[in-house]
């Protein structure tokens, strides 16, 4: 790709979907999936906010092992609903929901997803589920842990546990109608010349995602809605003083819960197959491999739930296939992995911020998911199930993948979505500091576990206090690293340098069309006849303008 | 409105912005109607799993419940659908050959037999309070917490009695000592009739409300050849919520019926 | 705040060594790998950062490459998984004549019985060198039963039992934790294992004030609640005899063999007419609300010392129909059993029941 010698600034777009309409309404009743996305945008960081301040409470508390700060129902309160507020409103909506409403039509070539209302409808669904749950946190707060456990939420707690779940319940639909979306669009509504072969790997990780969001959701709705009738009418389904059968309630949980991991993975890997190739000029190694990775994991997803449950009561027959199975889940992550790094081998590397956070996530995630295979191990399991090493775990995949995916993601889109740069050395910054405060947090936390630190703790022998109070420390210096995006991003909207259609030189149909994009995308539909991701000399992207 | 519909492209009135021909915005919005019935049958699935599971661990007592339930009744209601089914496949027909009239009065039979079935119903569900067989607050406490259980107040030991007498279809073979356990068993049962039961009920009321916006734009003869797919999708969401019954039915109402001589 | 701090627990079980050996080999397999991604992107980043005058290759991709890093990583899954099995089967199948204690979880403490009486609430002893088998239930949630410096959990359920079994190796004490989220005091739930010399922990059973052992307990409550009524070893007696029948399989009114163990016991006690033994009618009330759990445990252990009398203690009504060993149930079917219950089909005149095949549900 050439580039010219005299170098024209760029500049903003006449009209484009952000200045093309005015006014609440057309925000509220807008039926463009780009807006559509930045309202999710909106959202999305509110409640990350929200659960992050109960995060923020949490690790405040447990500076001193006594319990000193709060009272024990307070705290039990704080973690379930920053695991309520974090799971269900922040990870899984969060790279579909904004990057991928964004991102998956413009990917595809075409105008707008399949179906504009439902996607709206989504939103509203995830604001009145949204609605919910800040209603239980208003009247008093729930602690029953996000995952609900019965017979413990069914017939035990005191707090507006079905006020919680309804709100859960509420958003598992939105999350439900965009996967239905983005699956149809992609089936149904590729430009000519865009096979399936020739698709992003973002939205195979999407379409991927999407697979599980449309088959496990139902479930968890309907566990959710036996829960609250049980707990409203004292009907027996999994109380067993009634009759039912605790261990069913968590069959029927984590049938959905452990899919749902991937819903929240896999999109964040799609984010970080396009940033390493655009800042390697190389092409991803290994495509067809990453893309059917991207399935497998969805497939295999379903079939490991009772990993979850190997102290709980199950048969040994049980969890000797769950445990075999799991370890069949790890394999197409790795593969990922190594591709990833593969196409990094000489290539020629430029270290931006998005480039930074795809790195990260790609050492952490490794990190997150070898730890797995401690927690897949039947015999390790038993000493650590339930304790810190699992929490450790999972923060490592959720917080330093997931959540970094989509930071890399923001900063690698935000010149599409907004048409504005965000300032360099203020984002590398605030990348380096969540990468530190990121391990100072977590890392401790394995340790933690192995000597025994039960989750969900209020109070903790003294002897595990030295560990805690590092990863107190490390979860402020997180928190700095998680605000200053928030600044210069809003910063950028005003001062920001103007993007240009494409100031990274990046391959892909949503870099061919202006930044911001019009409301229609493309002015012509355009015709693809180049493979994905043809950096390279030769490698003319297709012309749309 | 005209009734020449031809199957141009891109200027149809009911061509979406997105989409850029109508047979693409046809095959998109069927296919994914069918992705959402996926997600129905997960949902519908998950309950009915938990059902199944309990059903093996309390056998008796899912069959003293579902003796109790009318099976007469649950085979109008499932020759209600069937025949609702019919008049909306109808109705499709009606509209893929452009006749008016027929999809309007097809519509309108389908509505009523939807609503002959929900009427049906509630009748049902009237005489399961008649009877007490309301889960939770009667049959688990053994009073009438509602204040309202019809002809007797009924307590656990009346229900127990129930469950071993020949007369109400009841199975004299289940031991005296064991009846009341077994009558506790039976709201287990009920708690799965009414979450089943309701959980389709809400599903034909969603349904009926479909139907009736068709109805409406079937009127101003808004469908013909050249666009039917609105009535398309309603078929399918119609033909599933039949299907479901097709489950429900032979689940909770033939339970080891002969073996009671009904 | 201590400053000494560990990070490592301490092994006193005979089975702590192998968990953590095998931790230590995923902590090396982890760093290994971690090291080497992590080691390489910034190796590559900084090799092939981008010059003017240099472009990147363009590599499709190699085959041989994808199975490599597949097979691989596949190969050290499947070590890890056999070795993680093995020590998980040696978790689960108690040994042989261990030192049986049970415990009761509830909102918020932990209760135990030991065989010779003695109770203790949020403290356990135990002797080192002996197997002991813990049998568990709870009073409400469900909580778990966790000892970091044995390697043990067990999640802990209302209205089942379960067990979990260690051998401990060193005198010291020990955190017992409850860990499984159960409500306000779940951080409260905790205490100690306190483990013993064989000699220490026979002074320990002596010095307490005990009220008998748990099985004469076990027989006041026997006796109390009337059981002797039915349970009686005369061939006139309404119920089976039940001297020695703890541990033996058992026919059932409808053909099924089980095994009367703990479960099995709890069970007839609080639903008796779910598994009704061969030759007997189904009379037997229910204690579900009258007996406590802990009056359970103790009339379980009532029974299991009550030695056999006869050669066919149970069977002396009907005629004894000999139970091959291909009929005896391992404990993988019969816990998966104690979950159905089949409808007692006997009538009176001990008539054959109409669907003798079972249900088809």
């Amino acid at each position: 790709m050439s580039t010219a010698t005299a170098i024209v600034k760029p500049v903003m777009p006449e009209r484009h979907f952000l200045n093309d309409n005015y006014g609440i309404r057309s925000w509220l009743l807008t039926k463009d999936h780009k807006r559509i996305a930045i309202l999710y945008l909106f959202s999305i960081t509110v409640f990350f906010l929200v659960g992050g301040i109960f995060a923020s409470l949490i690790r405040l508390h447990l500076l001193t092992p006594n319990g000193e700060l709060f009272e024990a129902d307070t705290y039990n309160k704080l973690f379930t609903m920053h695991g309520v507020n974090m799971v269900f409103f922040f990870l899984i909506p969060s790279v579909p929901a904004v990057l991928g409403n964004f991102l998956v039509p413009i990917m595809v070539g075409t105008k707008d997803l399949a179906f504009p209302k439902i996607n709206l409808l989504s939103w509203y669904l995830y604001m009145a589920g949204g609605i919910f749950s800040m209603a239980a946190m208003v009247s008093g707060g729930v602690d029953s842990g996000w995952t609900f456990y019965a017979p413990l939420s069914s017939g035990y707690l005191k707090t507006h546990v079905i006020m919680l779940a309804v709100g859960v319940i509420i958003a598992g639909f939105s999350s439900i109608f965009t996967g239905l979306n983005f699956i149809v669009t992609v089936h149904r509504m590729r430009a000519p010349g865009m096979t399936w072969g020739r698709l992003p790997l973002f939205v195979w990780s999407n379409y991927a995602a999407s697979l599980i969001m449309i088959l496990g959701t139902p479930v968890i709705a309907i566990t959710l809605i036996l829960l609250a009738l049980e707990r409203g009418f004292h009907i027996g389904i999994f109380d067993p003083k009634l009759g039912g059968d605790p261990v069913l309630f968590q069959h029927m949980f984590w049938f959905y819960s452990h899919p749902a991991v991937y819903i929240m993975i896999l999109p964040g890997m799609g984010v970080i197959s396009e940033i390493v190739p655009c800042f390697s000029r190389k092409r991803i190694f290994g495509y067809s491999f990453v893309a059917f990775s991207s399935i497998a994991i969805a497939v295999f997803g379903f079939v490991v739930w009772a990993h979850h449950m190997f102290v709980a009561g199950i048969s040994v027959y049980s969890a000797l296939v769950f445990s075999l199975l799991s370890y069949a889940v790890a394999i197409p992550s790795a593969v990922k992995v190594f591709n990833w790094t593969a196409t990094m081998y000489k290539g020629s590397i430029e270290m931006s911020t998005p480039m930074l956070y795809a790195m990260a996530f790609i050492g952490l995630f490794t990190i997150g998911g070898l730890t797995g295979l401690f927690l897949a191990a039947l015999g390790l399991d038993i000493h650590i199930h339930d304790t810190y090493f699992v929490i450790a775990h999972f923060h490592y995949v959720m917080v330093g993948g997931m959540v970094t995916a989509y930071l890399g993601g923001l900063h690698f889109w935000w010149p599409k979505i907004t048409g504005r740069m965000y300032p360099e050395a203020p984002a590398k910054l605030a990348a380096l500091i969540t990468f530190i405060g990121f391990n100072l947090t977590f890392f401790p936390q394995f340790l933690l576990g192995y000597m025994g630190m039960p989750r969900r703790y209020w109070a903790y022998p003294p002897e595990f206090q030295v560990l805690n109070v590092l990863s107190s420390a490390g979860a402020s210096v997180l928190a700095v690293g998680f605000l200053l995006p928030l600044l210069y991003f809003a910063w950028s909207l005003k001062y920001g340098e103007v993007a240009g259609d494409n100031p990274w030189q990046a391959t892909g149909l949503e870099w061919e069309t202006s930044s911001p994009p019009p409301t229609h995308n493309f002015h012509h539909i355009p015709i693809v006849t180049k493979d994905p991701y043809a950096y390279g000399e030769d490698a003319e992207v297709t012309v749309v303008h | 409105m005209s009734t020449s519909q031809t199957t141009t492209t891109d200027h149809h009135p009911a061509l979406a912005h997105q989409f850029d021909s109508m047979e693409q915005q046809q095959e998109a919005s069927t296919f994914g109607m069918w992705v959402f019935l996926l997600t129905e049958i997960m949902m519908f699935g998950g309950l009915f799993t938990a059902y199944l599971i309990y059903r093996l661990k309390y056998y008796p007592a899912f069959v003293a419940g579902s003796t109790s339930i009318s099976v007469s009744w649950g085979f109008a209601n499932t020759l209600v659908l069937i025949a609702s089914s019919f008049t909306m496949a109808m109705t499709v027909w009606a509209a893929q050959n452009g006749k008016r009239k027929a999809q309007v009065w097809l519509l309108l039979a389908t509505m009523v037999l939807g609503a002959a079935f929900l009427g049906v119903k509630a009748k049902e569900y009237y005489d399961k309070w008649d009877e007490c067989h309301i889960p939770g607050h009667v049959i688990g406490k053994g009073f009438n917490a509602w204040g309202g259980c019809s002809a007797t107040n009924k307590s656990l030991g009346n229900i127990a009695e129930e469950i071993r007498d020949p007369e109400k279809h009841g199975n004299p073979n289940i031991p005296e000592v064991d009846a009341e356990q077994t009558a506790k068993r039976t709201e287990i049962f009920f708690s799965f009739y009414f979450a089943m039961t309701g959980l389709h009920a809400f599903h034909m009321v969603i349904g009926l409300g479909l139907l009736a916006w068709l109805l409406i734009r079937a009127k101003s003869g808004e469908f013909g050849p050249a666009y039917y797919t609105p009535i398309e999708l309603g078929g399918l969401y119609w033909h599933f919520v039949d299907i479901v019954w097709i489950f429900l039915f032979p689940l909770l109402y033939l339970i080891s019926r002969h073996q009671h001589g009904v | 705040m201590q400053l000494n701090f560990p990070i490592f627990p301490e092994q006193a079980s005979s089975m702590a060594g192998q968990v953590d050996a095998l931790y230590l080999f995923l902590v090396l397999i982890t760093t290994f790998f971690s090291l080497l991604i992590a080691i390489l992107i910034l190796f590559f980043a900084i090799k092939y950062r981008r010059t003017p005058g240099r472009q990147a290759e363009q590599i499709h991709g190699s085959t041989l490459l994808e199975i490599v890093w597949t097979v691989i990583p596949l190969g050290i899954s499947m070590v890890i998984f056999v070795w993680g099995a093995v020590i998980y089967y040696h978790m689960e199948r108690p040994p042989a004549n261990p030192l049986e204690i049970y415990g009761v979880g509830k909102q918020w403490m932990w209760k135990f019985q030991h065989p010779g009486g003695q109770r203790e609430i949020n403290t356990l002893h135990v002797p080192t060198g002996r197997d002991v088998k813990v049998t568990m239930i709870s009073q409400d949630v469900i909580h778990s039963f966790f000892v970091p410096a044995f390697r043990v959990k067990q999640d802990v359920l209302p209205n089942r039992y379960v067990f979990t079994w260690f051998r401990a190796t060193q005198p010291g004490t020990y955190h017992l934790f409850c860990s499984q989220y159960c409500g306000t005091k779940h951080s409260g739930m905790v205490g100690q294992v306190v483990v013993m010399t064989p000699e220490d922990y026979a002074n320990w059973l002596a010095s307490g004030k005990a009220e008998g052992s748990l099985a004469s307990l076990g027989e006041k409550a026997f006796q109390q609640y009337g059981c002797t009524t039915c349970h009686r070893p005369d061939s006139g007696a309404r119920g089976p005899n039940l001297e020695g029948v703890y541990g033996r399989p058992i026919r059932l009114t409808d053909n099924r063999v089980v095994l009367a163990d703990d479960n099995y016991i709890r069970e007839s006690i609080l639903e008796p007419n779910a598994k009704v033994v061969s030759g007997f009618q189904s009379i037997m009330p229910t204690f579900r609300g009258v007996v406590s759990e802990d009056e359970i445990i103790a009339i379980t252990e009532y029974i299991k010392h009550l030695s056999p009398q006869q050669a066919n203690p149970l069977n002396n009504r009907s005629t004894p129909t000999e139970i091959r060993d291909s009929e005896v149930p391992n404990i993988q079917q019969q816990n998966k059993q104690q979950n159905q219950q089949q409808p007692a089909q006997q009538t009176p005149q001990g008539k054959r029941p109409a669907n003798p095949s079972g249900k088809k549900p």
